[in-house]
């Protein structure tokens, strides 16, 4: 398989602005007779379908919830990055990239992380006319907070709900194109497969999840933005219905699966309570700028923490990264809980948790301010645990969060499928092997709004696009092959359920592929998940039949699918032997622990090929050369 | 805890439904409402039968996509928290809990607890937006919106859809969703140029969908999970006459 | 289509026409009660009060009739066809509902507003025509000896007073309810207090009440 990343050539700065200029261009009058299928409604899907059918290109938009607005884009908590250096703290689009490069230890592609940073600038505009109610300053002027690490204010937000008001906001732009007749939306459905013809992507089948019928729609392109895969987890801060469905099946059509390893575990949810748990909630990581992370001392103390006293008490991470104290990135923070749990000392009945503690704060700051900064995370902190944290410190613990692998797109995000595009989370392209905080809201929207919209002109003016319908052979056989699928499904009348199988699989990929890894787990790991899913398929039971609106069938499609991935996963993590952002390889680690890159050998894009049901999956390589920027080993301390 | 659920049970749209009661057994005070029927719909499907069918997504009271009726109110009895973030210790050993989908005519049944509300994305279609395409808009710092302004649009931009006002109000009305939206916008210097037109048209879909008129029993406010206030209702209605009234000095 | 028809169609249009019609009744009755209460100061206050309303004051008199007459109208269709446009916005209704919010004044407007409905057509088929009119005989002109000789029947007195605490509620909700369809009120944390229906509705109950109540005790008459 060949990866041409076609990053253009020139000045890093200059790259995007030559690119736009080089591309071809399609024909205003032209535009409507093209079709774009946009699968996801979330902030990339939404974004690209609405700007694309204002364009003049005639669009389908996909989505499995019953509406659009509720794409899981919506849970985003803190707030989007942006290099507008409003506040004079010494921000650009430079610094915006460097860290974004640097935050994902230089594991991402420099061009695509830098057309990231100068993009942010146009989506805050953007929203901003949308009528996305952005936090204010009492003059009028948009207000910034620092987030997540960053040691600048560039991160907008709009309370506690930013992704809900920027998704709104693209939602609402969608509605508008819908109205217009623009834009054809197709709620409570969802894509089973992709279809080929002549090579190229020509469109995809679906499962009206109403009526369970199974349906073809072909089009010119088909742009997948349908979130990351946390959930092969089972545990995550994702919502329920988060699936790798539509990047699988396209994987298993051609697209190579980049860097499935990194995963992001986010320091700040809040910890597990039983079996019965169904997801994990997430906790603001803004709660980190005025609560401090301590455990105790010694190990099984199990005093209540108001009776343990300072000196009794480990802040780890201001012990340990004293220059950015509790406010480190996230896979180091992380990983940091999980080493004191491992010793013994963490706290809540399970043991794996940490304490966050706003007493000093509240002390320093007055109940009152914290009111206003984090009044609705403590309420509903109080709300899921009954705990008090105006009194009691709040109990954390990491949680799978966020997918920085996905579909292996170049310059232009098209996959290696002609006329496939992935966008936002289902794409690999600009976080390396850890995001920082406040950038996916900001890289859905870059890709819909800004990039999308440019690089799928280009394709289609290219020409070579036949004309297709859904009556070819090829839409016909895929639709076939759905269905014999979904009535095996429907067959194996077994005795397990497909959460429980799922849960099974969480705790696999947790304990062996979760924040720390090694050879023999990984390789262990390689033997259950092939058991598993062999169960599965042998004992799973799914109840009633698929022409009904049946969510244990929709479920049990997305769990087969994450049986195939997290085994990739594994893999991808057992060939890379080097640590690296949040895949942390315990062979690879510094005198004191810290993650420690491998340069030489894993600069690269580890972009996996599928090569058949029994065949192991074939690796290739997309060098990562970085011109504007010397590689440093990340140093928080 | 042991409870004992009297459930709607609805195969299709056209079947009719009728209430079936179930036992969940062994109920951890920790869980939330939806873990407590996952449970129950698991033993379910052991046990060879259908599992409840119910919407959800986010299970962090954001999405909008949960709602039923627990015990006669939208949501349960837990203020501000939609059904996912309601927990079972607000319940007791020996309850005994009534679960219903939304019932409005323009919140068709389409199984058990899943109701349609594309209505919603209709309303929206008729204005809910501000009509500018992507690209050309100026530096979000040239529109200053001052700090109380942002603040009013926001209190009334958190609504998350989900319903709950047409379920709690007896008339079945979609005012408090339908006035958000415009007060949202109605607030920002962006909604200005479309005030007229956003609201005259909002309202008229809300008609054509079927929902009820508002009476001002003030149950919308009281179900919202997101706290918002009637006081939108009082500016749609403002705006709409201020509309009406131009509109008719323009013929 | 019409901007009047199409405001009279939409929900809001006839709320809007609810609302005013009922503040003009509120109006009406606020004068209403100023009359009554002159019946305290004996029969010549209250009857010169009459002969002027039928003398020299008819015109104003009619008028207020054709204005009262037209609002009653427009309020009881509008309060009827929005009713039956709720009953079909939830045709299938919840097996369990327990209201959160809800004042029993506001669930109880439509069924109170029939009731009072009935009691306006009686009332002014007793005191205005005097077509009906228990324990006595009906004297053109002196409104006095009218109302003292009604209200001497016991069941009579009871009835108007009966009718006067439906009335209040109805009051009580519906002079908030008008206000903040109107948008005359401001934007409140507690948008749903109530402070001045409350006394709205108390003094028209209080108003309304005292002259039955006055008569079976012996204080007029």
């Amino acid at each position: 398989m060949e990866l041409n990343s076609k990053i253009p050539p020139g000045p890093l700065a200059e790259k995007w602005d030559q690119h736009k200029f080089d591309i071809k261009l399609v024909n205003p009058a032209n535009k409507r007779k093209y079709s774009v299928i946009v699968v996801g409604s979330g902030l990339a899907g939404a974004s690209a379908a609405a700007t694309l059918s204002e364009l003049g290109y005639a669009v389908k938009c996909f989505c499995f919830q019953d509406s659009p607005r509720r794409a899981h884009s919506i849970a985003a908590q803190g707030g989007i990055n942006a290099a507008k250096n409003y506040q004079n703290d010494g921000d650009s689009v430079f610094r915006l990239f460097y860290d974004t490069l640097k935050g994902g230890d230089f594991r991402s592609r420099e061009a695509n992380s830098y057309r990231l940073a100068q993009l942010s600038v146009n989506i805050i505009d953007q929203c901003v006319a949308q009528g996305v109610p952005f936090a204010r300053e009492y003059g009028g002027h948009l207000a910034n907070r620092s987030f997540g690490g960053a040691q600048v204010s560039r991160t907008f937000y709009a309370r506690g709900q930013t992704g809900q008001q920027l998704l709104l906001g693209a939602y609402q732009a969608l509605e508008k194109q819908i109205a217009k007749g623009l834009v054809t939306m197709y709620p409570r459905t969802e894509m089973l497969d992709l279809v080929m013809i002549d090579g190229r992507a020509r469109g995809i089948v679906v499962r009206n999840l109403i009526t369970g019928k199974i349906e073809s729609h072909a089009a010119d392109a088909v742009v997948l933005a349908t979130g990351g895969y946390s959930n092969v987890f089972y545990l995550s801060t994702n919502a329920r219905g988060c699936n790798a469905t539509a990047i699988w099946r396209a994987y298993k059509r051609g697209a190579a699966f980049a860097n499935p390893c990194y995963t992001q575990i986010h320091p700040t949810c809040i910890p597990v309570s039983g079996d019965y748990q169904s997801k994990l909630t997430l906790m603001s990581e803004s709660l980190r700028n005025d609560g401090r992370v301590w455990v105790p001392k010694a190990k099984g103390d199990k005093r209540p923490p108001n009776e343990i006293p300072p000196a009794e008490r480990d802040y780890y991470l201001e012990r340990k990264y004293p220059a950015f104290g509790n406010l480190g990135p996230r896979d180091i923070t992380s990983r940091a809980a999980k080493e004191v749990c491992d010793e013994g000392r963490g706290v809540g009945e399970t043991g794996r948790g940490v304490y966050l503690d706003f007493a000093d704060a509240i002390k320093r700051l007055g109940a009152q301010t914290i009111t206003e900064r984090y009044g609705n995370l403590f309420e509903m902190y109080e709300r899921i645990t009954d705990e008090n944290p105006y009194k009691v410190p709040m109990r954390i613990y990491p949680a799978p969060h966020y997918t920085m692998g996905g579909l292996w797109v170049d310059y232009n995000l098209m996959t290696t499928i002609p006329g496939l595009y992935a966008l936002g989370e289902a794409n690999f392209s600009d976080h390396g092997a850890n995001r920082l905080g406040a950038s996916a809201l900001m890289q859905g929207l870059a890709d819909g709004y800004f990039v999308i919209p440019y690089t799928i002109g280009d394709y289609l003016a290219r020409g070579g696009i036949n004309a297709v319908n859904t009556d070819m052979p090829e839409f016909r056989n895929t639709e076939r092959e759905i269905a014999e699928r979904t009535s095996k499904l429907l067959s194996i009348d077994g005795k397990r359920t497909v959460d429980s199988i799922h849960r099974e699989l969480g705790h696999i990929m947790w304990d062996y592929c979760g924040m720390s890894r090694n050879d023999a787990g990984l390789r262990k790991a390689l033997e259950l998940i092939p058991q598993l899913r062999d169960e599965f398929w042998k004992d799973v039971n799914v109840p009633g039949s698929d022409a009904e609106l049946n969510q244990a069938l929709e479920k049990a499609g997305r769990v087969s699918d994450f049986l195939e991935l997290g085994e990739l996963m594994v893999r991808d993590a057992l060939n890379r032997t080097e640590s690296c952002g949040a895949h942390f390889r315990e062979e690879s680690q510094t005198p004191d622990g810290e993650a420690l890159r491998d340069d030489e050998h894993f600069a690269y894009v580890a972009a996996w090929e599928y090569a058949g049901a029994n065949a192991a999956p074939i690796l290739n390589k997309e060098p990562l050369e970085f011109e504007s920027i010397h590689l440093s080993q990340r140093n928080y301390k | 805890m042991n409870l004992k659920l009297h459930v709607w049970r609805q195969p299709s749209a056209k079947d009719t439904g009728r209430i079936e009661s179930y036992e969940a057994r062994d109920v951890s005070p920790d869980m939330s409402f939806l873990e407590m029927l996952d449970v129950v719909n698991e033993e379910l499907i052991v046990a060879g039968k259908r599992p409840i069918a119910f919407d959800h997504d986010c299970r962090e009271g954001i999405c909008g996509s949960c709602g039923m009726m627990i015990n006669g109110v939208a949501h349960g009895p837990q203020k501000a928290t939609a059904a996912c973030q309601l927990h079972m210790r607000t319940f007791k050993d020996g309850d005994e809990i009534v679960i219903e989908p939304w019932r409005a005519r323009a919140f068709p049944i389409i199984k058990d607890l899943v109701v349609d509300r594309s209505a919603f994305d209709r309303i929206i279609q008729r204005g809910g937006y501000v009509s500018v395409n992507t690209g050309g808009a100026p530096d979000g710092n040239d529109i200053l919106i001052g700090k109380s302004s942002a603040d009013h649009a926001m209190d009334a931009a958190a609504c998350i859809g989900c319903g709950a006002c047409v379920a709690a109000c007896p008339n079945a009305s979609s005012s408090l969703f339908t006035g958000a939206k415009i007060t949202h916008l109605g607030k920002l210097p962006q909604g200005q140029p479309e005030r007229d037109r956003r609201v005259i048209g909002m309202v008229e879909q809300m008609d054509i969908e079927g929902f009820g008129n508002c009476s001002w029993f003030g149950e919308c406010q009281e179900a919202c999970p997101k706290e918002i206030s009637i006081d939108v209702i009082k500016q749609m209605n403002r705006d709409y006459v201020a509309a009406s009234a131009r509109a008719s000095s323009n013929e | 289509m019409n901007q009047v028809t199409r405001f009279w169609r939409s929900t809001i249009g006839r709320k809007i026409v609810m609302a005013v019609t009922g503040i003009i009744g509120i109006g009406f009755l606020l004068a209403h009660i100023t009359g009554n209460l002159l019946a305290f100061k004996g029969p010549d206050a209250i009857n010169s009060y009459s002969h002027f309303l039928h003398g020299p004051g008819a015109e104003l008199l009619w008028a207020a009739r054709v204005v009262l007459i037209v609002a009653l109208i427009l309020h009881v269709a509008a309060a009827y066809s929005l009713t039956q446009q709720s009953h079909a916005a939830r045709p299938d209704g919840y097996t369990k509902r327990v209201p959160q919010a809800s004042t029993l004044a506001s669930r109880f407007m439509r069924w109170g507003g029939v009731l009072l409905l009935v009691f306006i057509v009686y009332h002014i088929l007793h005191f205005t025509t005097g077509t009906f009119h228990p324990g006595g005989e009906y004297v053109e002109g002196d409104v006095y000896h009218n109302v003292v000789q009604a209200f001497h029947v016991w069941w009579v007195a009871v009835f108007y007073m009966v009718s006067m605490v439906f009335l209040g509620l109805h009051l009580y909700h519906g002079a908030w309810s008008s206000a903040r369809t109107l948008s005359i009120t401001g934007d409140s944390p507690h948008p749903l207090k109530h402070q001045l229906s409350v006394a709205i509705a108390v003094v028209v109950w209080l108003g309304f009440t005292l002259v039955p109540l006055g008569v079976l005790l012996g204080w007029i008459g």
